[in-house]
């Protein structure tokens, strides 16, 4: 039994489609905006897949005489002050936006549902303490607790990810926990019993799938948000250190000092970051929609 | 309801224990010291004058000896001296708190301002022109980073003025105050005003839909107090929730805007702290800021019960 079936849906929005691509026809008409989110997404992850070839000149190559250059034919975007193309940067930006993004959130999900399966199947003391954790770290504004753990962690495209994912995982634990909690008294998760299945074999064969729905719609949101929090530790310095182009990175190294003489360092890595995170909160707003469909806005 | 005080003040103070250990060891795991960025900056290392200076600081003592001794002081409203500046932490963190304290309550008007009323008409509107543009609106606010949107607050500024706004410790007026805290709130609180939006849309919708929704209509009553009086009433529940979560998520955006705008507050405090391993300085941020986030909950909770009779903690 899949938990994260969408035919219901389709169904009920009188869809008579047959095919893949059918299918995804339809939900573009139904979700043009959710389908402008997915393009986006697309084009980005796109990319960075393709940096390489998208991007003629290496994101690296300094060159003095270029510096600050304004946009033109040979540097689209502008050069930056180490005469860096700032087209390329982004470019091969968008890995490393997506990859933090992508890996933290992640890792975020995969700690938080095993801390909220545990703590809503097994209940009792288990419950009691992984509940108190989840408050302790849910105290802290994610931003915070992201700079402290970068900064014990050290600056590294690793340490980038576990920083951000750590503030995710209560997040992600409280949703899984309460879903856990309501299926613990479903009569299939007794039926199991009743067949002699283990509490082990229930909780990961019967419960988790179920769960699947709500950490889906969970991700998408929290993608965004995960690539917003590395531009903001990398704007400040406590992110992805050089040489990497981080889109945050970017805007710290030109922020205010190059605001009056050139602007489109400014404009483009902020206009990059905006955009891939617009497509993930359209995208994550049809995908709650489509998925989870009480919690429609 | 006095059992569920007693209850959720124990829990409050269970959970900033929990935040002390938790921010006080992650702090001693960094790597490098105040001593070793010291030593660095003075370009050479003696290492008989570096122990000297880890002895004075307290850092050669075992870890759990350091955290007893800052709890110790804390009770006793000694909050340690900064490294870097050589006072007592109380006097650096007091004078920044009202500085981000006026800058976050503008923030939060100006989200509950902008945000609610917008909500509601863009509900009230459903799938109009204008509500498709306020929800790309809503979510673009979501989408940008409050550090770019400041930045491009700042370029406006030097195009219209020919000059960046500086923050002055002294403004000459209070038009000037104003403007001076209104800008970079403007900037923070753009993102929660779009959150509040969506939040305030989807519970009016929700709202709109219920039979005493119908009700006021059928006998008559004009659409104005429907949506306002009746309706807002009850869709403003989960609303008021979320902005005491804001007030905690709006520390993050104040943090890299103090940084765009150079506003001497808390925020941008705690990040040059945490780049000079200011220990006293950063955990004792740290705390205060758990300390306002955990009231604010607690503040909101109480708010809650009193807004909806249904509510009763008695139990």
């Amino acid at each position: 039994m899949s938990g994260a079936g969408y035919e219901g849906e389709l169904a009920r929005a009188g869809a008579n489609v047959s095919g893949r691509w059918g299918e995804l026809r339809f939900l573009a008409r139904r979700y043009p905006l959710g389908a402008v989110g997915a393009v986006i997404m697309a084009v980005f992850v796109f990319a960075a897949l393709f940096a390489g070839q998208i991007a003629a000149v290496s994101p690296l190559a300094t060159d003095a005489a270029q510096s600050l250059a304004a946009p033109s034919a040979a540097h689209w975007m502008g050069a930056d002050n180490f005469g860096r193309d700032v087209y390329s940067r982004i470019v091969f930006g968008a890995r490393i936006s997506l990859a933090v993004g992508i890996g933290s959130t992640a890792l975020g999900c995969l700690f938080g549902v095993a801390l909220g399966l545990l703590s809503g199947y097994l209940a009792g003391w288990v419950d009691l303490v992984v509940q108190r954790l989840i408050d302790i770290l849910q105290a802290l504004p994610l931003l915070v607790l992201a700079l402290v753990m970068a900064a014990a962690l050290g600056p590294s495209l690793q340490n980038t990810v576990i920083a951000i994912a750590i503030p995710l995982i209560p997040y992600v634990a409280r949703v899984i926990r309460a879903n856990t909690l309501a299926l613990r008294e479903q009569p299939f998760v007794e039926a199991a019993r009743a067949g002699g299945m283990g509490e082990f074999a229930i909780a990961v064969r019967h419960v988790l799938p179920n769960t699947l729905a709500p950490l889906i719609v969970l991700a998408t949101a929290q993608l965004g948000a995960a690539i917003l929090t590395e531009a903001a530790l990398s704007f400040l310095g406590l992110g992805i250190p050089e040489p990497h182009p981080s889109w945050g990175r970017m805007l710290s190294e030109s922020a205010a000092e190059y605001v009056r003489t050139a602007p489109w360092l400014v404009i483009y890595p902020g206009v990059a970051i905006s955009l891939v995170v617009f497509g993930t909160n359209l995208l994550g707003d049809a995908v709650r929609d489509l998925l989870d469909p009480r919690q429609r806005a | 309801m006095i059992g569920y005080l007693v209850r959720r003040f124990l829990l409050m103070v269970l959970t900033l224990f929990g935040i002390s250990v938790i921010i006080f060891a992650l702090l001693r795991v960094v790597p490098g010291n105040i001593a070793d960025i010291l030593a660095d900056a003075a370009g050479f290392v003696n290492p008989a004058e570096k122990a000297k200076l880890e002895a004075d600081l307290g850092l050669d003592k075992p870890i759990p000896v350091q955290y007893a001794a800052w709890i110790g002081g804390l009770a006793r409203g000694d909050l340690g001296y900064s490294y870097v500046s050589e006072k007592p932490a109380l006097d650096e963190i007091l004078p920044r708190i009202p500085i981000t304290a006026r800058l976050a309550g503008l923030a939060l008007v100006f989200s509950i301002v902008l945000g609610v009323p917008l909500g509601v008409v863009s509900a009230v509107r459903q799938d109009s022109a204008l509500d498709y543009f306020l929800r790309v609106l809503s979510l673009s606010g979501l989408s940008m980073p409050a550090f770019w949107l400041g930045l491009l607050i700042l370029m406006a500024f030097v195009a219209a003025t020919g000059t960046l706004p500086i923050y002055s410790a002294e403004p000459k007026s209070w038009q000037e105050a104003l403007l001076m805290y209104a800008v970079p709130a403007a900037a923070v609180g753009f993102r929660s005003s779009a959150l509040l939006m969506r939040l305030t849309r989807s519970s009016m919708l929700e709202v709109l839909r219920q039979d005493y929704i119908r009700t006021a209509r059928s006998k008559g009553a004009p659409e104005r107090s429907v949506h306002y009086y009746h309706a807002l009433r009850n869709a403003a529940l989960p609303v008021v929730t979320v902005i005491g979560i804001e007030a905690a998520f709006l520390v993050g955006g104040l943090i890299v805007t103090e940084t765009v705008f150079n506003i001497p507050g808390v925020a941008r405090f705690l990040v040059e702290a945490i780049r000079w391993r200011d220990y006293p300085i950063v955990q004792n941020l740290v705390m205060f800021i758990a300390l306002v986030v955990v009231l604010v909950n607690f503040a909101v909770d109480m708010l809650y019960a009193a807004l909806d009779p249904r509510i009763r903690y008695a139990s």
